[in-house]
């Protein structure tokens, strides 16, 4: 009778540290904002964004509206400087612009995927497709929280070092993205005052 | 009697073997060309260069059907991979990004030569603000971002402008990195293959090679199961390998199928295999010789050919049986006379009146019908002179076939009952019948004739239905319109279509076409990439330039050294020749927009349609060409041409069958000496004839070349049976009709059945043949049979 004890103290302790081990602090937190991400079917926030690039004297600051509808669409409308529409949607990113239309399919440029991949997954409270592209890291509290995307795939380490986002319950007001180069753009979020 | 026997048998046994010889020796080609002009105008050999070896043939299109959605996308990306590993394809693509470096450095390399933006003013100060303006505006979106490393080499954008000018046409929808149709239960790609589309063995090689990649695809489940994916492939190459493997099927099948039926048939009436035996002979030589004459007369059998003349076996196993059930007669009766002396010339006269009908289809366009012309004449008359000579010669002492006698003497007796009906009657329905047939052709006759090639296609409407769907999935890459320009050399021709890109383009901005595609956007001209470079500021001045164009930009000059250098590099460079293309994808979409025959250089621009089902007006194309000077351009509708050349051959071949018919009524008007037995004679043939046509109009079959050669066959079939009673009517002696009528009855259902077998084939050319002559021959009989009755009525009254 104690061989089958010994065995299953040595299966138990593998299984520990892989799967029935305590969960991260923080994790259930996650969790539950990915929950409440999760059940919102649509969203409307107008967004700040700044570059920050090496190659340019001052950032390039752009404006607009964002759009979201479950599961996987999102709409990035800029207004200024220049009008420009840009869709994702079935892992298909659609570009507009006053003379152009270019389509690009996220499965072709990987460098391209973290960009919009990350505030999608956030939004739709997709923490598997997260966790499919990012190692997660999740601070603070379900009122106020952080999380921090790292790639997994080198690829993908080429071109985002980092995805930051900063939120409240299922809101989002900060998305920082910084490239390996130094380069960084800040998203900042407001709900929404367009008509 | 001896001597001479031998010497018919030495001679026949030696025309045998040199025609085995031949045949054995023969080229025998599978292609389409038997449906093609032989000898076209320049216009044509445009049109028939294209439908055989235009890129749009070299086209298989590839869909990934059942399982689900990722298992279609990995099936679609692994056989992708493994495929544009293989040497058979020029290209193949399922919409996954081949990061090609060697395209981006070629592109990157000459962009100052290639891009369409390069003009003087784009180097001006202004011209410079406005373009580096918009590079940094797409620096801030995530498209943009792949070219941030590039920005200070290229500040004005000019890759992506190339990018953007190569990408015009529409791509098909994506999923899970893959083309999808828009329904998105199937993934697509699309594989051009080396090898023309008329290279049927090439193109089975590819076909196979895309099975093979597909199976060990769906087989591999490391990354999931592939269960239920499904392949299914379409396009001209494919059509044309399964059309040609269909053909042989249907070929061997119904020839295995009749020749037992009809041996199984000889076999009940003779009782005798050396009479099964002998009798077979006449067709296998028939066959032979005129496959060689064919060899012989065009350097080449068309596969087609062999297809059609298996039909041969209709008129030329009758020979035997006349001379088999007929020589019986002979014993038995007439005494002194042979059957030689009794019956040959009449077998010879329906020879030669069926020779005038095929003649008819010698002078013909139509390489397919010449061969079948040339095939049907040498193989009756081979045919007739094997029953003639060869046969007697053989002849067993003790040869004796069953007495079909009582058989005939029941026919016979069938037929008193339409003799009571009486001469005035027959006449009156035969001209009752006459105009009604008359009456139906007449209301039917705009839609009676098929003018479309594709009615001589072999692909079922279902599988051209899938393939239009899987085009229009792909973005309408059916070529249907193309303006084509021709010159000399590539450069006249690229500056040609340079010209007629300008009228295009405001075609495209008015949406009267979707857009064009054309060699000029992977090689410009010498000309054009002249211009270019020499629009291209000094270093000096483009160091001015751009210090006023960076004013309010946050873009510090001294970032774009690398620029300036690229630019001066670029003022000093070689321009991009053909040769530079060579080795990169792009050469791929530019040789198939380019075809180079004897001293002629052409450039193809395929049109694509504003909409989906819209067709392009092809006069407004004519007339902005036109208005644009663009004097060396010729628009081609590719179907409505191929139907116009395909409408001549019909008329043609309507035309020569009309003055085949007058021949053939001056040579029997020649051998009979009687304008009224003449018209004895082809009276039942001209009315099985209307008939037929008739009866097909009503059951709404549209005639096609197929049908027409058709209806020669049932003239040269019939024409036997009606010289044969003509024959018995006006000859004294032997009153034996029953054993005429045995044998022509035995005939016709060996005929009968022959060609009504290939009314159940599944290749359409072969139905029409089968559809026309099986109740062509069958009513000729009826006909000629009830018409004869009313002549011998008169005859024994007179």
């Amino acid at each position: 009778m104690r061989l089958p004890l010994i065995v299953l103290s040595i299966v138990g302790a593998l299984c520990g540290s892989a799967a029935s081990g305590a969960p991260p602090p923080g994790f259930s937190d996650l969790d539950e904002v990915m929950g409440q991400l999760a059940t919102r079917q649509h969203g409307r926030v107008e967004f700040i964004e700044q570059h920050f690039l090496k190659v340019l004297n001052h950032p390039v600051e752009s404006s607009g509206e964002l759009r979201y509808d479950a599961p996987d669409r999102l709409e990035k409308r800029t207004l200024k400087p220049h009008l420009e529409t840009l869709v994702l949607s079935g892992g298909v990113l659609t570009v507009e612009r006053a003379h152009s239309r270019r389509v690009m399919d996220l499965h072709a440029y990987p460098q391209v995927q973290p960009f919009v991949e990350s505030i999608r997954a956030t939004l739709a409270g997709d923490r598997s497709a997260l966790e499919r592209l990012f190692h997660l890291d999740f601070t603070g509290s379900v009122a106020r929280w952080t999380l921090t995307l790292v790639p997994l795939e080198s690829k993908v380490k080429q071109s985002v070092a980092q995805v930051r986002i900063d939120g409240m319950r299922d809101q989002l007001f900060k998305v920082e993205i910084r490239q390996p180069d130094g380069d960084r753009s800040l998203m900042t979020l407001r709900p929404s005052t367009l008509p | 009697m001896m001597a001479r026997r031998a010497r018919v048998l030495i001679l026949w046994v030696g025309c045998i073997a040199l025609a085995a010889f031949v045949v054995a020796r023969a080229h025998y080609i599978t292609d389409l060309s038997a449906f093609l002009p032989a000898n076209p105008t320049p216009v044509q050999q445009l049109l028939v260069d294209q439908l055989r070896d235009g890129p749009a043939t070299r086209l298989i299109l590839i869909a990934v059907e059942q399982g689900d959605a990722a298992a279609r996308a990995r099936v679609s990306a692994a056989m992708v991979e493994v495929l544009r590993k293989d040497s058979q394809f020029s290209s193949v693509n399922n919409g996954e990004a081949v990061a090609g470096q060697r395209d981006r450095e070629f592109l990157f390399q000459h962009r100052y030569l290639l891009s369409e933006a390069v003009t003087a003013e784009r180097f001006s100060a202004p011209g410079l603000n406005a373009a580096i303006k918009e590079t940094i505006d797409n620096l801030a979106s995530p498209a943009g971002l792949l070219f941030k490393s590039l920005l200070p080499r290229d500040p004005t954008g000019e890759l992506l402008s190339i990018i953007d000018q190569l990408a015009r046409a529409p791509a098909p929808q994506s999923r899970d990195g893959v083309w999808v149709s828009a329904d998105e239960t199937r993934a697509l790609a699309v594989a051009q293959t080396a090898a023309s589309g008329s290279d049927s063995d090439a193109q089975s090689k590819a076909i196979e090679a895309i099975r093979a990649a597909f199976a060990a695809a769906a087989a591999d489940s490391r990354r999931g199961t592939n269960a239920g994916v499904q392949l299914r492939l379409s396009g001209p190459g494919v059509f044309a390998v399964a059309a040609r493997a269909k053909i042989e099927r249907a070929a061997v099948r119904l020839s295995i199928a009749s020749s037992i039926l009809v041996v199984a048939l000889l076999l009940v009436v003779y009782r005798s295999l050396p009479a099964l035996g002998l009798g077979l002979l006449p067709v296998t030589t028939g066959a032979l010789v005129g496959v060689a004459s064919v060899a012989l007369g065009f350097g080449a059998v068309h596969g087609i050919t062999l297809g059609f003349g298996i039909t041969l076996i209709g008129e030329s196993v009758d020979y035997s049986i006349y001379f088999f059930i007929q020589s019986r007669r002979v014993r038995n009766g007439a005494a002194g006379r042979s059957w030689q002396q009794l019956w040959w010339p009449t077998v010879r006269l329906g020879m030669l009146t069926s020779v005038c009908g095929f003649a008819s289809l010698l002078p013909s366009g139509f390489p397919g019908l010449k061969q079948l012309g040339l095939y049907s004449i040498s193989g009756l008359i081979a045919a007739a002179l094997v029953t003639r000579f060869v046969l007697p010669a053989l002849l067993p002492q003790d040869f004796a076939i069953r007495d079909v006698t009582p058989f005939g003497a029941r026919i016979a007796a069938l037929l008193q009952g339409v003799r009571r009906i009486g001469r005035a009657a027959i006449v009156l329905w035969s001209v009752a019948l006459v105009m009604l047939a008359i009456a139906v052709l007449y209301h039917d006759r705009a839609t009676l004739w098929n003018r479309e090639l594709s009615a001589l296609s072999p692909v079922p409407i279902e599988e051209q239905d899938y393939d239009a769907k899987l085009r229009a999935d792909l973005g309408a890459a059916d070529v249907r319109d193309l303006v084509i320009v021709s010159g000399a050399d590539l450069e006249s021709i690229l500056r040609s279509a340079e010209r007629a890109a300008r009228a295009l383009q405001g075609l495209v901005d008015d949406k009267a076409i979707g857009g064009f595609e054309s060699p000029a956007n992977y090689l410009p001209s010498m000309a054009t990439q002249e211009t270019r470079r020499s629009s291209l500021p000094s270093a000096s001045e483009l160091r001015a330039n751009l210090k006023q164009a960076l004013d309010g930009l946050p873009l510090r000059a001294d970032r774009l050294q690398p620029f300036l250098e690229d630019i001066e590099a670029t003022r000093h460079a070689a321009l991009v020749t053909s040769r530079d293309l060579a080795g990169t994808s792009l050469n791929t979409g530019f040789d198939a927009l380019v075809l180079h025959q004897r001293d002629q250089w052409n450039a193809l621009l395929p049109l694509r349609s504003a909409a989906a089902g819209r067709p392009i007006d092809v006069a407004r194309v004519v007339a902005a060409l036109k208005d644009a000077k663009v004097d060396d351009a010729l628009v081609l509708d590719l179907k409505q041409e191929s139907d116009s050349l395909y409408a001549g051959y019909l008329s043609e071949a309507i035309r020569f069958s009309l003055g085949g018919f007058l021949a053939l009524t001056v040579l029997l008007l020649i051998a009979l000496r009687s304008p009224l037995r003449v018209a004895r004679v082809l009276a039942p043939l001209v009315l099985s004839v209307l008939t037929v046509a008739a009866g097909l109009a009503i059951v709404g079959v549209h005639l096609t070349i197929l049908h027409l050669v058709g209806m020669l066959l049932i003239v040269a079939v019939g024409s036997n049976y009606a010289l044969f009673f003509d024959r018995q009517a006006h000859a004294q002696g032997d009153g034996s009709e029953s054993l005429t009528l045995a044998s022509l009855v035995i005939a016709n259902a060996s005929t009968v059945i022959g060609f009504g077998l290939l009314s159940f084939s599944q290749v359409p050319v072969l139905v029409a043949l089968g559809t026309t002559v099986a109740p062509g021959a069958f009513l000729a009989l009826l006909f000629a049979a009830i018409g004869a009755r009313a002549g011998n009525a008169d005859a024994q009254h007179s």
